[in-house]
């Protein structure tokens, strides 16, 4: 009797590491690290040339050929989200126009809980210029602290290949210009 | 005294178990914060089906937030209808799904459909509710008084009081082409149901 006992405590702690696990993710913090984070390469040679990826397979985040990546969590499904997305379009163009910033700031975004044809959906109906991902499962959400959307990450790559949030925050980005002055001051981008 | 220890054990294992590997969809939206009431996870369905594909739709007339009246009728021979029930205003799940479908309207159009929203709420809730999502382009409809008569003779009126989260397609002669009862504490995929509206043409 006693062993099963032991045994059951023994599962309960096992399970409660668990417990703890899934529910430690916060979401990422300034100066911290991104979650461990893989997408599907995208199938668009655009979305490829972009992103300076190759073939098939899947990618983490800081091999994105960039200084700087911007990371928008979004839903299909929510207001705020739809309301930005003209704003985010201002912001890719922004770096586009400028010499200084293009191919130097990409910008990627993750459809929390949204299918690939949501995820599609969304793109279409707002002309998104910049490559989004499906997070079906929300499994991305989560490492990412279940955030409320929309939730603008940034970070900056370094030449190692080592990389640091330089943004983390809940809400709207206000004005493109705005957030492209603050990205630039904190990623030390000219 | 160890029986009932170990039950306790057993019963902490089976909670913690639970509370790790079942989770519900969530109201990501920032716009709702704060305002949306967390019931946790619900039973996925709670009511007996009243309706099969194939079967007439049954006709009814609704108050609409924008102050007219709408009957299932007057789309008989003109559109096909997608009506989507939600369980209530101030939900979680269908807080996001109404202004998802919000920017879907060229895939109704597609398939000649129009898109009718009805829950068992009053409509000065659903009006609150509603106005952030933005200027909806469907009608939302309040199934208020007599309470949920006609969730009821759809088959989806939860014990509660409040409808499932369900999607019938009815086609231009008022019948009914697809039925999705869905998992109240999941938000049903897009393309399933643009998959029975294609089915249409």
């Amino acid at each position: 009797m006693k062993k099963i006992t032991i045994l059951l405590v023994g599962i309960i702690f096992l399970f409660s590491g668990l417990v703890v696990a899934f529910a430690a993710n916060e979401p990422p913090k300034e100066g911290g690290m991104l979650p461990d984070i893989k997408l599907s390469v995208p199938k668009s040679p655009e979305g490829k040339t972009y992103l300076g990826l190759k073939g098939d397979g899947s990618f983490t985040i800081p091999q994105i050929k960039a200084n700087v990546v911007i990371i928008e969590i979004f839903s299909m499904y929510c207001p705020y989200c739809q309301k930005e997305a003209p704003v985010v379009n201002e912001l890719y163009n922004a770096i586009e126009k400028n010499p200084d910033l293009k191919g130097k700031i990409k910008i990627i975004g993750i459809g929390a809980g949204n299918t690939p044809f949501e995820v599609d959906v969304f793109q279409k109906t707002y002309n998104v210029p910049f490559p989004l991902f499906p997070d079906e499962d929300f499994s991305i959400h989560k490492a990412c602290g279940e955030v409320r959307t929309p939730f603008f990450i940034a970070i900056k790559i370094n030449k190692k290949g080592t990389h640091q949030v330089i943004y983390s925050e809940l809400g709207t980005i206000k004005g493109a210009e705005e957030f492209l002055k603050l990205i630039r001051k904190r990623s030390g981008l000219k | 005294m160890h029986k009932t220890g170990i039950a306790r054990l057993t019963l902490i294992i089976g909670v913690i178990f639970i509370a790790t590997f079942i989770t519900t969809d969530y109201c990501l939206s920032e716009m709702f914060k704060d305002y949306i009431y967390q019931p946790g996870t619900l039973k996925p369905t709670d009511s007996v089906p009243k309706l099969k594909v194939g079967d007439q739709a049954p006709d009814f007339t609704l108050p609409a937030v924008s102050g007219e009246k709408i009957s299932l009728n007057q789309y008989l021979g003109k559109k096909n209808v997608v009506i989507s029930f939600v369980p209530a205003a101030w939900t979680p799940v269908c807080s996001d799904q109404w202004p998802g479908y919000n920017i879907a309207k060229n895939i109704f159009d597609k398939s000649d459909a129009i898109l009718i929203g009805i829950t068992v709420d009053n409509i000065p809730t659903l009006y609150a509710w509603t106005t952030p999502m933005g200027k909806l382009w469907f009608p939302v409809l309040s199934d208020f008084w007599p309470h949920g008569t006609v969730a009821e003779r759809y088959g989806v009126l939860r014990s509660n009081g409040v409808s499932e989260r369900a999607l019938f397609v009815i086609d231009k002669k008022g019948i009914i082409r697809y039925i999705d009862v869905h998992d109240i504490n999941k938000r049903p995929r897009l393309e399933d149901l643009v998959k029975e509206l294609e089915k249409l043409k």
